[in-house]
């Protein structure tokens, strides 16, 4: 790597510029791909979470956005969401039918987030997403792709909380059948889906918000 | 600090270090892990100096997701790759000042510590998890502690390994992939250590 | 500097002689993490080749203006500029496979296989020398990835490309979609990949020697 000496050194300036140039042409470069791609990006994950809020809560055919804030939800419109933030669906009629509600926690290998469908007068979960996993292959994976699995949750009361039994033994309605090999995984969908009930459950209207512009019927 | 927030920090620390090692699960830092001589010294001083950068990358990370980027999400990425860089340059200089002869005995392999994915990955992971100050520093913790666990491993096992006979096929990188793939299983048996 | 070559020689080097992962041993990371699928690693072997052919585009273009004391911070820029773009374009046209990546499409960027060739070779020949050796290693790199990633599909799933090859009665070796899979499998081509090459060096000096003999 040796070079003879040649011109003098570039001075402080010449080699700050350089870099300040390169940041800037990059600047530029980077923002006008975000722009471009910002329309794109944020169709796609508003359809995805849809898709989802409509997989786990029967017959909507609207979903809204909710904020908890001061001890009461509001409809929130501001882009992206946090951990106050809730989901509810609304048929045809423009009834509230239930919330979806997100929720997130270790597994056997990483988090598992999931969005879970809860109707308040019921007192019962009625359907499961997994929306983030990355469990064995094989094994721990069967959380969503099991569907026997799955089905579990599409008619699960509440009380006392949601209980993990040895595949086969279910027999109440609290109850879920743990996957064979995988009871680990299982537990903690189950833990996850008890903690989002812990936390929510006593803070949430019975019947959400009802649509401002509905005129019923 | 509140039980659960304990038992979290807890969490993280050790599924970095044990159960999600980020050399022998994820994938990372393998450049030095596959090149590491079978000097157990060299491993450890490494693995410091890599934990080092990790911790103030971690730091930064957080106040630049908390502070900075939410104005300019495009940004990330550069402006992660300018802290490591910045920050394995401040600490070349810091350890040529206050430790000469540890300078030399790491060579190159501290401006390497730049393209180490470890340390990207961490700020990446560290993002996408939302952690705050406190969860970002017991990451990194444990993520350096992993990674020097898994240094300092690979370089026993070669000590080892370099006075027996090796065909002469598999010797060097095929050989040290075997060895870390059977590490890899062995640490395998980590997961599931929280669930009881 | 080695004798001049044609740009196609350049080009055909990253393909075996001086292939990035099994000769020069770069770019480690991303060929163990997403190669459990064959459709993984095509995305990750396409992505890389856009971020390495761009950024030697640019560096071979800009050498003369790039100081050398700083040429290492502007090499990172350059190539974290083009990981940006790669990723928000992916996240928009091929969402799922983002997905798939993860956080693996902002780490090319730590893959030392660019900052590499933007070292030795970019920023010290012109244009057209450059984009050839980029492309070369790109698909070099592609080659050990695909290969790599269709071992661990096959035996881990059964499947290639998604397309299940072996029927409902075939129990697939889990580990292969594992971490352990990745170490053992690259392993294990390696020792292939020197194995062939010793067997071809072998023959050459057998053909040198009977050449000799004859004369």
């Amino acid at each position: 790597m040796s070079t003879p000496i040649q011109q003098k050194e570039p001075s402080s300036f010449r080699l700050a510029s350089t870099l300040a140039v390169a940041g800037l042409i990059s600047g530029v470069a980077i923002v006008s791909v975000y722009e471009a791609t910002l329309p794109t990006i944020t169709h796609n994950k508003a359809e995805e979470l849809k898709a989802a809020v409509f997989k786990v809560l029967p017959e909507v055919t609207e979903m809204r956005k909710y904020q908890f804030e001061n001890n009461s939800l509001r409809f929130r419109t501001e882009e992206g969401s946090d951990d106050q933030t809730l989901y509810g669906g609304y048929n045809q009629q423009g009834a509230f039918v239930g919330y979806a509600i997100p929720s997130a926690g270790p597994g056997f290998q990483d988090t598992i987030g999931i969005l879970y469908g809860y109707i308040p007068e019921k007192r019962k979960v009625v359907g499961m997403e997994i929306l983030e996993s990355r469990e064995t292959p094989g094994l721990g994976d069967k959380i969503y792709k099991d569907l026997y699995f799955v089905s579990n949750f599409s008619d699960l009361s509440i009380d006392p909380e949601i209980v993990v039994v040895k595949k086969g033994l279910r027999d109440k309605p609290h109850e879920v059948d743990a996957i064979t090999g995988a009871t680990i995984s299982s537990k903690a969908v189950v833990r996850i889906i008890n903690e989002g009930n812990q936390r929510w459950i006593s803070k949430i209207p019975t019947h959400g918000i009802p649509l401002p512009e509905k005129t019923g019927e | 600090m509140t039980d659960a927030a304990l038992q979290n920090f807890l969490w993280i620390f050790i599924s970095a270090l044990l159960v999600n090692n980020f050399v022998l699960a994820y994938f990372l830092g393998l450049c030095p892990f596959l090149g590491v001589s079978g000097k157990l010294e060299t491993s450890v001083r490494l693995g410091g100096a890599t934990t080092f950068v990790l911790i103030i990358t971690a730091i930064c990370a957080w106040a630049l997701n908390t502070y900075i980027l939410p104005h300019a999400p495009y940004l990330r990425l550069i402006s992660f790759i300018v802290v490591i860089a910045s920050t394995v340059q401040f600490i070349e200089m810091l350890i040529k000042k206050l430790s000469p002869s540890l300078f030399r005995s790491l060579g190159i392999f501290l401006p390497l510590i730049t393209t180490n994915c470890a340390i990207l990955g961490l700020a990446i992971f560290a993002t996408n998890r939302e952690y705050g100050f406190m969860e970002s520093f017991v990451y990194a913790l444990g993520a350096g502690g992993g990674f020097t666990l898994a240094l300092v491993l690979m370089a026993g096992l070669r000590e080892e390994t370099e006075i027996t006979e090796v065909p002469k096929l598999i010797q060097g990188t095929a050989f040290n992939l075997i060895i870390a793939g059977i590490l890899s299983m062995a640490f395998m048996g980590f997961a599931g250590l929280f669930n009881s | 500097m080695a004798t001049p070559s044609s740009p196609y020689e350049e080009m055909m080097k990253g393909l075996w002689r001086d292939n990035p992962v099994f000769v020069q041993v770069l770019g480690m990371c991303p060929m163990l993490a997403v190669t459990n699928t064959a459709v993984n690693a095509l995305a990750m072997g396409l992505a890389t080749l856009f971020v390495l052919v761009g950024s030697s585009f640019l560096v071979s273009v800009m050498r003369s203006l790039i100081p050398k004391q700083v040429r290492i911070s502007s090499y990172i820029i350059i190539i974290a500029t083009f990981v940006t773009i790669i990723d928000y374009s992916l996240l928009a046209v091929f969402p799922k496979i983002h997905k798939e990546l993860g956080a693996f499409i902002p780490l090319i960027t730590a893959n030392c296989l660019i900052l590499g060739r933007q070292e030795a070779f970019a920023s010290r020949n012109s244009v057209g020398y450059a984009v050839m050796d980029a492309i070369g290693m790109s698909v070099g790199f592609l080659f050990a990835l695909l290969a790599l990633g269709g071992v661990r599909e096959i035996l881990g799933e059964g499947a290639l490309f998604g397309f299940n090859l072996f029927g409902p009665n075939f129990e697939p070796w889990v580990i292969m979609i594992l971490p352990p899979g990745g170490f053992l499998t690259l392993g294990l081509i390696l020792l292939f990949f020197n194995w062939v090459t010793e067997r071809r060096k072998q023959a050459q000096i057998e053909y040198q020697l009977a050449e000799e003999r004859a004369s």
